[in-house]
């Protein structure tokens, strides 16, 4: 036996980094592996239970092996998926869907209506611990006959099939859950979706292998892994070095400056994420003529040029242009002079500002710190004077749940589906524990929309509802995300405007 | 009998260390504004709903309440069950476990390595250029945080010159049944020295990053040890012996010069391991560190009190450890 001396330890130990180093994939080579530099960690496999349920940033990964009920394209309209036709009756007292034939699980078995019916019952029982459960439990009363399903309605909810494409809508399958339990399905988790679970490393990596009998066409890359790379520095790091071909949500420098390198390409596109400034009815927020200040003092534009590399578009509702209450007429424009006149008959003016108080994140979302010093900044040409107070998200959800935020609180608010409920509807409905803004005058108008049986009267409504809120200033919109995504010269990535990254949507270039 | 009584005192302190620490990390989270039940509350959801979430998470109870079911859990060993991560805390913290130490043991490693060479190289050459390019190299190592020596490795050894992985422990493609979390050391004792090698050049650049600083530091403190003693009668001694300086320095000088230094080192391998939180996030390097964060931001209660616990059972542990060995070095001590 050889004996291991102080100094061939030492050898070996560099020789052996060196060697282990040498193990990084060279980006001169054909991609056999696609990996991707994710933006956040996965916590857990099941996607309709606990936190990460509703985290809309987890989507993406849990899309890639689960199958939601409905499909949705990547501009955020609908289309079959593993239901293939629904509707309502026509006293909206059903509803009914279709499911679709030859679908397997990644385990081989057949999936059938049994697991849709089992996957919308489970998702309706709260000690089962969905989130959303308040929005499955409107439907009951299942029947299958053959593929085809009808349920009760239980209290008439317009969104309920946009929700089968949204957070929590996701087709579990029943005989494996049953039989392998909660931690088992944690261990070994089975979808329908593009790809199948290979491995996962739990804050590290996972390596996901393409499912070949996925109804919608096998993908394009045999092998995908997933890195878990949070810091954005890293994930840079991670493209430019060649350790991984796609990454996304770096600062817009990084993008600019690496973009239109030799190997590296990008797209940024505008996804269903804005940014607000939520609007508390207390103190001096109860002053319509300082609420409308605030708005028109806002030069949104010139945010986004500033200080977000132009990679953002001015909103003046809570509605972008690819939600379906979206209206173009309703403009809220950038006028400092205005802003001053409401003021003055308030009796506020650069010398006599009105004070309060505004909190925001800071490094949460792109520059949203600087952008509320920005803002503030305006506001005090106009006789604005904001203390800016920052606090952390979990802070902003606890006193935004408690209605006790600050007089102007910044958020982000994502919308994948793109209905005007899941937008001004729960930001703004007073008894909403996600609105903060109490005003009679809302709930009156939004109260009946919840149950609007007539689509385009409820849309109707809806634009209604944005034109009285732009018009009484009781929330501040600012600007449509856009989501930056580097990736290899020999990748296509399709972006999704709901800002999933999904590697069944990559191909090789 | 004496280091009988001297054992059991410490682990007397050391528990009531561990049940102040309990006590102030599961009152603190719990008062600091966020919690989780806010942070998973859909759109639309009702006060019920609210009431519903709160009960399942048990943060439906008063805090003592909530303390006395926690403690009487870990009591069974039972730590709850994590929020964010749905697994119990006890087996999530002692997966990550290992991973943490044998990136804080290798980067003490490195910084022993560093700093026992600059220290001796300083001595060697005290009064020439090569110490004052120590000391200057000394101040720098010291006055750049490891975050940013991260960073700028990542750059260096990730970018410029990729011979290094930037993310993670391991590499995705290498598939071995690993039977326990210590992957460094069991790669080496199952001869997979191809892991053990991938495992090294994953860990590199993090352990650098968390050395370079306590290098520094331990250079420094070791030169002035080692100069000040250079001056005592017993080296001027073995001098007069004709011993040359080399043998004067580390067979003579060392070991009396070495015992401040082992003492910071014990002290400061705590703080390297707490460095490990931001460095593990940087490399996304799966230890204890990095889940942490995901902790905190996730205000995952039961997870977090399981992390500062094991981290305070470390801390003591490792100090227990030092003073031990500090007294087996130190023959003062050792008699008295």
């Amino acid at each position: 036996m050889t004996k291991l001396s102080r100094r061939s330890l030492l050898q070996m130990t560099t020789a052996s980094i060196a060697l282990g180093g040498l193990s990084i994939p060279s980006s001169a080579a054909d991609i056999g592996e696609l990996v991707i530099a994710y933006n956040v960690n996965l916590p857990s496999w099941d996607p309709t239970v606990g936190p990460s349920a509703v985290n809309p940033t987890i989507q993406g990964i849990y899309q890639s092996v689960f199958d939601m009920f409905i499909a949705q394209n990547t501009d955020l309209s609908f289309s079959p998926g593993l239901i293939t036709e629904w509707g309502w009756n026509d006293d909206r007292t059903k509803i009914h869907m279709t499911v679709r034939d030859g679908v397997t699980w990644h385990d081989g078995s057949p999936f059938s209506a049994e697991d849709v019916v089992w996957s919308l019952e489970r998702a309706g029982k709260p000690e089962t611990g969905n989130p959303i459960q308040f929005i499955w439990g409107n439907i009951g009363n299942f029947s299958i006959d053959g593929n085809k399903i009808t349920a009760d309605v239980i209290n008439f909810d317009p969104t309920i099939f946009k929700w089968m494409s949204f957070l929590t809508g996701y087709v579990m399958p029943k005989a494996y859950y049953e039989k392998v339990g909660a931690e088992g399905f944690e261990a070994a988790p089975i979808g329908t979706g593009p790809y199948m679970v290979e491995k996962f490393e739990r804050n590290a990596f996972v390596r996901l292998k393409a499912n070949p009998n996925y109804w919608g066409g096998k993908p394009d890359f045999d092998t995908v892994t997933i890195k878990f790379v949070t810091d954005a520095a890293s994930r840079v790091a991670e493209v430019e070095s060649g350790n991984s071909h796609v990454t996304l949500e770096m600062p817009y420098e990084e993008y600019n400056r690496l973009k239109g390198g030799p190997a590296l390409a990008g797209v940024a596109k505008p996804i269903s994420d804005i940014g607000m400034i939520f609007i508390n009815d207390i103190d001096v927020m109860l002053d319509r003529n300082v609420r409308l200040a605030c708005c028109h003092a806002i030069d949104k534009q010139l945010i986004i040029d500033k200080l977000l590399s132009g990679y953002g578009v001015p909103i003046d509702t809570l509605q972008t242009p690819e939600y379906e209450a979206y209206d173009p007429s309703i403009k809220v424009p950038y006028d400092p002079e205005l802003s001053k006149k409401l003021l003055a008959d308030s009796g506020y003016s650069v010398d006599n500002p009105v004070k309060f108080t505004i909190q925001t994140t800071k490094g949460f979302k792109p520059k949203d710190y600087e952008m509320i010093q920005a803002i503030v900044g305006l506001w005090r040409k106009v006789g604005i004077e904001a203390e800016i107070e920052v606090y952390e998200i979990a802070k902003h959800y606890e006193l935004r749940a408690a209605d006790k935020l600050a007089p102007a609180a910044f958020y982000n608010w994502g919308n994948a589906v793109g209905d005007p409920t899941t937008s001004t509807g729960f930001a703004m409905f007073g008894p909403s524990p996600h609105s903060v803004w109490d005003g009679q005058d809302l709930i009156d108008m939004i109260g009946p929309l919840w149950g609007e049986k007539d689509e385009a009267k409820r849309i109707a409504g809806w634009k209604a509802v944005d034109k009285h809120i732009a018009e009484e200033g009781e929330v501040i919109p600012l600007l449509q995300y856009v989501q930056p995504i580097l990736f290899d010269k020999r990748v296509v990535v399709t972006p999704h405007a709901s800002g999933a990254l999904l590697p069944h949507l990559m191909k090789r270039a | 009998m004496a280091l009988f009584r001297t054992i059991l005192l410490r682990l007397l302190t050391t528990t009531i260390t561990l049940f102040g620490v309990a006590v102030i990390v599961f009152v603190v989270i719990r008062v600091v504004p966020g919690n989780p039940i806010a942070m998973m509350l859909p759109p639309g959801a009702t006060d019920a709903d609210i009431a519903r979430l709160q009960a399942l998470y048990g943060l439906d109870k008063s805090i003592p309440q909530q303390f006395v079911i926690w403690l009487t859990g870990v009591m069974h060993g039972d730590f709850g069950t994590s929020i964010s991560l749905r697994q119990p805390v006890l087996d999530l913290v002692l997966g990550r476990l290992p991973a943490t130490l044998e990136l804080s043991i290798f980067a003490l490693v490195i910084a022993v390595v560093i700093g026992g060479f600059m220290a001796l190289t300083g001595t060697r050459l005290r009064g020439t250029r090569v110490e004052a390019g120590i000391d200057v190299a000394n101040g720098m190592a010291l006055s750049v945080p490891d975050f940013l020596w991260g960073l700028i490795l990542i750059l260096l050894f990730g970018v410029l010159v990729p011979i290094f992985h930037i993310s993670g422990r391991i590499s995705p493609s290498i598939d071995f049944p690993f039977m326990t979390n210590f992957y460094v050391f069991e790669s080496v004792a199952r001869g997979r020295f191809d892991i053990w090698a991938d495992l090294l050049a994953h860990m590199f650049m993090p352990a650098l990053a968390l050395a370079i600083p306590l290098a520094a530091i331990i250079g420094q403190l070791l030169k002035q040890s080692l100069k000040e003693t250079m001056h005592l009668d017993y080296v001027t001694l073995s001098r007069t012996k004709g011993y040359g300086e080399n043998h004067v320095i580390v067979k003579e000088a060392l070991p009396n010069a070495v015992l401040p230094t082992l003492t910071l080192i014990g002290v400061q391998f705590t703080f390297l391991i707490g460095g490990t939180v931001i460095i593990e996030r940087l490399f996304s390097y799966e230890g204890l560190g990095n889940m942490a964060i995901d902790a905190v931001v996730n205000r995952d209660l039961p997870l977090i009190q399981g992390i500062v616990i094991l981290f305070a059972l470390i801390f003591t542990v490792v100090n227990l450890v030092v003073d031990m060995t500090y007294a087996a070095l130190n023959p003062r001590l050792r008699h008295a």
